[in-house]
């Protein structure tokens, strides 16, 4: 409190630039190969092809938004098979729950791409201009030759990787090969090369220079994570009781009047954050496990037991504190909350699964037209009208045969088209108009409204699917 | 968490102290703030190359001379040169064989849905059902025509119109009126409605519509035929079938004997370019009554 008497409150701050040193360690390992996977996993997908014969196309992951189609592996998704998508969603949604649950702000640490390419954009950062030491003194150095050429051809190199970033994204939405192809030749839409020049612009200026400011003032994740988190999540902490008072061992100073912590600011240099895990978790803290690898080096050449800042629940350190062991970390984990977000996760997943196999690859959606709702004809029956929507969700084309089940007063005809049978061409779909007409003086023409079944099958197939409408006979007149 | 971090004394406050409750001090970035001015400046700049601010007239024009108006002038005339290649090919194709060019014909009939709810629907019914049975406006949807429900016909029926006096090509027929002008008279024209009611099935009175056979053979079947099946060349409509132009009821048929009944169609041709006027034969000819 004092220090607020002589202090002018500031509004606004400069950025403290962070310049994180190279940390090795197991955390460390498990982060380079996670980000390896990741990396790969987004840059080669596009180029995964999958056989779906001549009318379709051969990329196993494509987003067509101009045709509105969803391909993954053996599925494609129409339109108006959405749920799917939301499905998957809400999986993500409760998936993230669960994991900040049981193990904190897992995701911002590991998986989230701005701390993945953060962490690729250090590293590039750190092979030009050497390590933490290195690049500070850089940083405070004025501009000279030496200072542009280093900070030219990191910025070079962050462009390079922002332009790979932008431009492996847009080949998730059409013929990977044809755009490169296009690409390279100039040829390519417009949209493409704006979508490139847009992410690489993001990625540039995220991961170059905004950083963890995204996490601190841009992401909501870490206001919302709050109400996930409870005493039994997972997360990194600093066993304060073993290491205060901090401080080196000084001559003359009796054994003992120190903690483990001797102050070496290893775990604040390492920090991608800029933050001092001994202030205990806080809203900047990403939870990226760097100080421990970085506290544990120092543990071990000063002989002292590791884990001085590790991963722990908030009841373990009253435990610890008491001279205690700590739960294990699988009692941490299987508690009722996680249960219930495994159970629900769990539950969404095996509904798509069952709908996914369930579903035919042929669809009818039934419109009446209601303008009129009937036309009496000549010979005195009644007739109505409907827009079937058809939709042949198959790489090949197909004949649909219409029927009107269980009426025999009620004939199916079509328009434009002899008989009862409609090609639909390849992963098309076709509005086909028919008619239902009734013979005077049945039932059907007779009533206000007859409910009628309409059914659709393949020739050749044993699948096929119904609708239900309405027939509108002339009523009471 | 569990005891209070020494570090939290010395983070500076704002100064403020509510009942023993202070503020720490967590300024904003920096670059916020010029982020924040650089909108001010985006407001500025704006307003001096687009359209901006209300004046009593309009607004002030903006350097740049953007319209919204004249955007949309430009998405209209964009979309007709678009529309327009279509409609050559229409004019080139035979009507009769619209149909068999499927691209072809879901333009003419989507370009002639748009003209029918601009220019038919009026008369006719946005449904195209002649608005209600009876109403003496032509249910297009049904399998009768007056005037035949070829493609052909149709085209002539919309280029000329029906009983107008504009063009020498309209068709043209008129019924006298056989109870007004006193060419039949009123037991003549209860026999003959009989008559009419015993071909169209329904309940009649037999002995009126025996005599009203020769009635009907001596005045009617010129035009309307021996059977009733009426004749699409003069526009007679049948009356041996349940569609009823005006009604098919006892009183309703002697009312358009006595007075003669029937209706007045424009032409379009001058009001609508010919393509259009295909067009909208193609959608009505595929409403489900086309023949």
């Amino acid at each position: 409190m004092s220090s607020s008497e002589n202090y002018e409150p500031q509004l606004y701050a400069k950025r403290e630039p962070v310049f994180p040193r190279r940390v090795k360690g197991s955390f460390r390992t498990l982060k380079w190969w996670l980000m390896a996977l990741m990396l790969g996993v987004y840059y080669i997908t596009p180029w995964i092809r999958w056989d779906r014969g001549p009318d379709l196309s051969d990329q196993a992951v494509l987003v067509d938004l101009a045709n509105r189609r969803f391909f993954f592996f053996m599925v494609e998704i129409w339109p108006h098979e959405f749920y799917f998508v939301a499905g998957l969603l809400i999986m993500a949604g409760i998936g993230l729950f669960l994991f900040t649950s049981a193990l904190g702000r897992v995701w911002c640490g590991y998986a989230c791409p701005q701390t993945v390419w953060t962490d690729l954009y250090i590293l590039v950062e750190r092979w030009v201009e050497g390590d933490r030491n290195a690049r500070l003194r850089l940083y405070r150095q004025p501009w000279g030759a030496e200072k542009i050429r280093k900070y030219g051809t990191k910025w070079f190199l962050w462009l390079l990787i922002g332009l790979a970033t932008g431009g492996a994204w847009v080949f998730y939405f059409t013929d990977a090969p044809t755009l490169l192809r296009d690409l390279v030749t100039f040829d390519a839409h417009p949209v493409a090369y704006g979508t490139i020049a847009f992410l690489t612009a993001t990625t540039f200026l995220f991961g170059g220079f905004f950083r963890e400011q995204v996490c601190i003032y841009g992401c909501p994740w870490p206001r919302i994570q709050a109400a996930m988190m409870d005493e039994d999540t997972i997360t990194i902490s600093y066993r304060e009781w073993r290491g205060e008072p901090r401080g080196k061992q000084r001559k003359g100073e009796a054994e003992g009047s120190h903690g483990d912590c001797i102050d070496c600011m290893a775990c604040v240099n390492v920090c991608p954050m800029g933050i001092d895990i001994r202030d205990d978790q806080q809203l900047a803290c990403i939870t990226c496990g760097l100080c421990i690898d970085a506290c544990n080096d120092v543990m071990d050449k000063i002989g002292k037991p590791r884990d001085l800042i590790g991963y722990m629940a908030l009841t373990d350190e009253t435990r610890e504190r008491a001279g205690n062991p700590p739960k294990s970390i699988w009692k941490h984990v299987f508690r009722p909350r996680t249960i219930v977000y495994t159970t629900l996760w769990a539950g969404i997943g095996l509904g798509l699964l069952v709908a996914l196999f369930l579903r035919t690859d042929i669809d009818m959606s039934i419109s009446p037209i209601r303008n009129p709702t009937y036309v009496t004809l000549s010979n005195g029956s009644i007739r109505n009208t409907y827009d079937i929507r058809l939709r042949n969700m198959n790489e090949n084309a197909r004949q649909f045969y219409l029927t009107v089940a269980d009426n025999p007063s009620i004939t199916l005809t079509m328009e434009g088209v002899q008989g009862q049978l409609v090609t639909v061409g390849p992963d098309e779909q076709l509005i086909q108009r028919v008619y239902l007409t009734a013979s005077a003086g049945t039932p059907a023409a007779a009533a206000a409204t007859t409910p009628v079944r309409l059914w659709v099958s393949v020739t050749g197939e044993t699948d096929r699917i119904y609708g239900e409408t309405v027939f509108n006979g002339s009523g009471q007149r | 968490m569990a005891t209070p971090n020494k570090k939290n004394h010395d983070r500076p406050t704002t100064g403020h102290s509510w009942d023993g409750i202070e503020e720490f001090d967590n300024p904003m970035p920096r670059w916020w703030l010029w982020t924040f001015y650089a909108t001010i400046i985006w407001a500025v700049v704006y307003w001096i190359l687009f359209p901006a601010w209300p004046l009593v007239r309009g607004a002030t024009a903006g350097v740049l001379g953007y319209s919204s108006r004249a955007d949309v002038a430009a998405e209209i005339a964009a979309a007709d040169q678009a529309n327009q290649v279509w409609y050559d090919q229409l004019m080139a194709t035979d009507v009769t064989e619209i149909a068999a060019n499927p691209e072809l014909e879901r333009f003419a009939v989507n370009a002639g849905a748009a003209v029918f709810r601009a220019q038919c629907s009026q008369c006719h019914g946005a449904g195209a059902n002649g608005l209600r049975p009876g109403s003496g406006f032509p249910n297009l949807l049904d399998d009768e025509w007056m005037w035949g429900g070829t493609m052909e016909d149709i085209v002539q029926t919309v280029t000329y119109g029906i009983r107008n006096t504009d063009f020498p090509d309209a068709r043209y027929s008129e019924m006298p009126s056989f109870g007004r002008d006193g060419l039949l008279t009123p037991a003549e024209i209860d026999q003959v409605v009989n008559h009419v009611l015993a071909i169209s099935g329904q309940a009649h009175d037999n002995a009126l519509a025996a005599a009203g056979e020769q009635v009907f053979l001596d005045n009617c079947a010129s035009c309307h035929m021996d059977d009733g099946s009426g004749d699409p060349f003069v526009g007679a409509p049948a009356l041996n079938n349940a569609i009823w132009l005006y009604g098919g009821s006892a009183d309703e048929i002697r009312a358009s004997v006595h007075n003669a009944r029937f209706g007045i169609m424009p032409g379009f041709t001058g009001r609508l370019p010919d393509a259009q006027i295909r067009a909208v034969a193609a959608y009505v000819h595929q409403l489900g009554g086309g023949q």
